[in-house]
């Protein structure tokens, strides 16, 4: 298995727990298996863009549940990237309302840009390239989010932009 | 300008905040539902105003409420339903990112009236930014003491948490949403029992739409009489829109139930009519699940009524001649519009979607899927168009929830009113297949 | 108590009981198939949908028929309903287009399936399904699972039924295995590469309808209708140790739990009885074993009654002249 991590070093940040915590908080206390949406979102953005499956056990550890709970849940969902990705997700909306508006043009750009499929990590290890179904930005496409940003009313030279700013930060 | 009851101060600088929003009249429902009127008169006025869920389904509110179990000894919940996901839909999204106290509000007042002391706001995973928005107006409010211990001094608790999805759209469906709630992967559950029995932990829940419980604050400063003098018969009150695809002023439109559709679409105050001076070729009214129709058939009945913004007027000819409001998502197609194309799309969103738990729809969104893929892309069959409407049908109703139904109607209906755009596709897929072309009516079809 | 009326027939079952469980008092030819549902997993059924009934009546206080078909196995009965199955066209109708969907991605595969002769999903096929295929489209495939030495995993073979996952949570003492993914791509796995090992993990080769979890000590060693079932016992200390044994000759190729006419385990066993006690000396034999559901097993020739004779073209003249002799079950 390729991972950063071993089992015995996944180990989140106080903040993060602190964070975790919190979410635990709104649940009753019996019902802690509650909080594993927000804890997989802390643990995507707290390791990397992706849940290792030694990063998801150590989410079953803290909720309580058996690993396969946890795995369960992560693959069933798909903002949950199960393999390493690039240092920028693109997540690119191809649904109809965007597709009116051209994201069909908009990803095979970036597939041109970055010089890999949809799917894939660009060969600099800069970006990962993925289509997504609606992301509730229908008049404003087409869009893309990279982690909790949205960008809207994109086109080539607004995304070659984007991307060249990307690149130097 | 019509009546604005969620959106009139949403350009108002700073209506993200408790100040500028209470100084605009906000939690004033709070203050009179707590301090003045019984949990009972609150659902009893939602009743009169005849609220219908504005998540799509358009069931009415109060008598939602009114089927809330109340046994001794279980707490009972109000979920909101934020998982806004439905294609063409993103009304709730604006309404939360720019009020988010708007829902606050209602979700306060609502579960006073639920007899909730614990509420969530499930969010849709991917509104990340929106969530912090909600948390921090959330936080403001219990520094204020309209939320936690004994609000504003009435005795009536609540505490309010905003809970994220993580990327599925079937958490839409109210009984997905509290499996993924509570922790689960987001299989829609067998009914009966319904939520109001046996809802979030076993307990009676109440599960509704972002703008539904936004609306309730206004209900109860005005009574629901007032609200349901707005609108036309039983489609009361105002409703969001959330207007896309061609045309010329795309975005969230709150409008009074029962403007004509034409005015709605043609006129600048709203979508301004089809960009780059095209064609209206067809439409998608309520969200990708209801079924598409062609410009005129949208416009007018086919008996030749104008078209009103209602529930009963989308709906007027069935699935043979009429549509859905549903969620009020505007997918408006010009006449470059392939609809094979855009039927494929669809469907592949669906097959995206499907949990997977209930054969039919696993196995035959998917199947639509793969029949639409080939006919695009120019290696259909004639028989192929039929064999896609039958299985629809056999999809259409044999399933554990209406994602099944989201997926067939719009391949049903997009056969039923452009087949001959399909039967195009499979006489001339080379023509199917080249870049930019679309099938341009029934010219096209005699070289066959 | 509430009583309905089933196909035309009355039944008086408890309060809360399901639609199937009151047609499976009734018995029969009228009782709907079932793929996923199974009595002894709380929370199973809803999914396969094979089961789908009419309900033209809903209940004696409100009449108002049901607008969809619903699923007979989680649907509750009310006093006064009155249910069509085998009457409606529109369900026999609805059942063929499910069993259509639990095929087109299933590879047929059934020459090399250990499953073959009692499997579910071929009796529902037929049953219930048309012989052709309308699905010119590519099957699903995935990637081999290994999950242990005791059970082998055919995934394409699988219809999510989910059984195996609830047997996994109230049997067994702790679940590695689930489903993994969503929508066609969902999957039985154990994700990390994982052994379900545990002392009452075999029995999800029992409670699968299909031949997607098959006991690997009896791979490919025979084909059920070869085997002849006896029901045995033994004094286990972790389970019930009733058990059938399948024999061939003096050979125990396979140990399974028994099984009712819906093929549901009345008990389940301990992997000891299923995997390591294969000698007839392990064991005292009760005497042959019944198996009552449709299927080549109860058509063989080691035991009678069959129930469709006339599906078999060559039975040996003794057959057919003892089968004669006994009274018709319908």
């Amino acid at each position: 298995m390729e991972s950063p991590t071993t089992q015995n070093e996944v180990q989140f940040s106080e903040a993060a727990m602190a964070e975790i915590r919190r979410y635990i908080s709104h649940y009753p206390a019996e019902r802690k298996k509650s909080a594993i949406l927000p804890v997989l979102h802390i643990a995507q953005a707290e390791f990397g863009g992706w849940v290792s499956p030694q990063v998801q056990e150590k989410v079953a550890e803290i909720l309580d549940i058996q690993p396969i709970e946890v795995f369960e849940v992560a693959s069933f969902y798909t903002m949950f990237n199960l393999k390493p990705v690039g240092k920028h997700v693109l997540e690119v909306c191809r649904t109809g309302p965007c597709m009116l508006r051209g994201a069909d043009g908009l990803i095979e750009h970036l597939e041109n840009r970055l010089g890999c499929h949809v799917g894939k990590t660009s060969p600099d290890g800069l970006f990962t390239l993925k289509t997504v179904e609606c992301l509730a930005a229908c008049g404003m496409g087409p869009m893309l989010q990279i982690r909790e940003k949205y960008y809207e009313n994109l086109d080539p030279q607004k995304m070659d932009q984007l991307l060249n700013d990307l690149s130097k930060a | 300008m019509g009546l604005k009851i969620l959106t009139e101060h949403i350009n108002v600088p700073g209506i993200d905040t408790l100040e500028t929003y209470r100084k605009l009249g906000g939690y004033r429902s709070v203050e009179k539902a707590l301090k003045t009127m019984t949990p009972d008169e609150v659902v009893e006025e939602v009743k009169k105003s005849g609220l219908r869920g504005r998540g799509g389904a358009g069931f009415p509110t109060g008598l939602k409420w009114s089927f809330l179990a109340k046994p001794e000894g279980k707490p009972r919940y109000l979920v909101c339903n934020a998982d806004e996901s439905e294609p063409g839909t993103f009304k709730d999204r604006v309404l939360m990112e720019k009020i988010p106290h708007a829902l606050i509000e209602g979700m306060i007042t609502s579960s006073y009236a639920l007899g909730a002391r614990t509420s969530y706001i499930y969010i849709r995973g991917e509104l990340m930014f929106v969530l912090r928005i909600l948390e921090k107006a959330i936080a403001e409010c219990y520094a204020a003491g309209l939320l936690g211990e004994n609000i504003l001094g009435s005795g009536y608790s609540l505490d309010l948490h905003v809970h994220p999805g993580g990327g599925a759209y079937i958490c839409g469906e109210e009984t997905a949403l509290l499996e993924s709630l509570e922790g689960k992967r987001g299989n829609p559950r067998n009914k009966p029992p319904f939520p109001a029995v046996w809802g979030l932990y076993g307990c009676p829940t109440v599960v509704n739409n972002v703008e539904s419980i936004a609306t309730v604050p206004w209900i109860v400063n005005n009574t629901g009489e007032e609200y349901a003098k707005i609108g036309v018969g039983r489609s009361t009150g105002t409703k969001l829109i959330s207007a896309g695809g061609h045309i010329n002023n795309p975005g969230v439109y709150e409008i009074e139930l029962g403007l004509p559709v034409e005015e709605f679409l043609f006129s600048d105050e709203y979508c301004g009519g089809i960009w780059k001076g095209r064609k209206f070729k067809a439409i998608v009214a309520g969200g990708s699940s209801v079924p598409i129709l062609p410009g005129e058939l949208f416009l007018k009945t086919a008996e030749g009524t104008p078209r009103l913004m209602t529930y009963e007027s989308l709906s007027e000819g069935g699935f043979v001649s009429g549509t859905m409001l549903g969620s009020g998502g505007f997918i408006v197609m010009d006449d470059t519009t392939c609809i094979v194309r855009n039927t494929w799309n669809f469907s592949r969103f669906y097959h995206h979607e499907s949990c997977g738990q209930c054969s039919p729809c696993r196995e035959g969104t998917g199947w639509m899927e793969k029949i639409l893929h080939r006919l695009e892309h120019g290696h259909g069959h004639m028989h192929d168009i039929d064999l896609l409407v039958n299985v629809s049908k056999q999809i259409e109703g044999n399933t554990i929830c209406p994602l099944g139904d989201a997926a067939a109607w719009p391949v049903a209906s997009a056969v039923r009113h452009f087949r001959d755009e399909f039967e195009w596709h499979v006489k001339h897929p080379e023509k199917a297949t080249a870049a930019g072309a679309v099938y341009s009516g029934a010219e096209d079809l005699a070289f066959a | 108590m509430a009583k309905i009326t089933f196909d035309g027939i009355e039944v008086e079952v408890e309060d809360g009981t399901s639609i199937l469980n009151a047609a499976r008092k009734i018995g029969g030819k009228i009782v709907p198939p079932a793929m996923c549902y199974y009595k002894p997993l709380a929370g199973s059924g809803g999914k396969c949908r094979v089961c789908l009934v009419k309900v033209t009546q809903g209940s004696a206080k409100d009449p108002r028929p049901m607008p969809k078909l619903v699923a007979s196995c989680v649907t509750p009965v009310q006093d006064g309903m009155v249910v069509e199955n085998t009457l409606s066209p529109q369900v026999l109708e609805a059942r063929k287009g499910v069993v259509e969907m639990l095929l087109i991605n299933h590879p047929l595969d059934c020459p090399v399936c250990d499953q073959a002769g009692e499997c579910d999903l071929q009796n529902l096929s037929y049953e219930h399904g048309t012989s052709g295929t309308r699905y010119e489209e590519e099957r699903r495939t995935f990637d081999k699972v290994d999950i242990g030495p005791l059970i082998q995993l055919h995934m394409t073979r699988c219809i999510l039924c989910y059984r195996c996952v609830y047997t996994a949570d109230q049997i067994t003492d702790k679940r590695v295995h689930g489903i993994l993914g969503r929508g066609d791509a969902a999957e039985i796995g154990t994700y990390i590469e994982n052994v379900i090992d545990n002392d009452f993990s075999g029995n999800v080769i029992d409670v699968c309808p299909v031949g997607a979890l098959t006991d690997k000590t009896f791979r490919f060693k025979n084909r059920v209708w070869f085997t002849k079932p006896v029901d045995a016992h033994r004094d286990c200390p972790k389970c019930s140790g009733k058990v059938v044994l399948w024999n061939r000759g003096s050979d125990v190729l396979r140990v399974t739990a028994r099984k009712n006419e819906y093929g549901e385990v009345v008990e389940f066993i301990c992997n000891e009885c299923r995997f390591d006690k294969k000698e007839v000396s392990d064991w005292i034999i009760d005497g042959p074993r019944h198996i009552a559901r449709a299927s080549v097993i109860s058509a063989n020739h080691y035991e009678l009654p069959v129930v469709n004779p006339q599906i078999i073209a060559d039975l040996p003249e003794s057959t057919t002249k003892e089968l004669n002799l006994l009274p018709r079950p319908f």
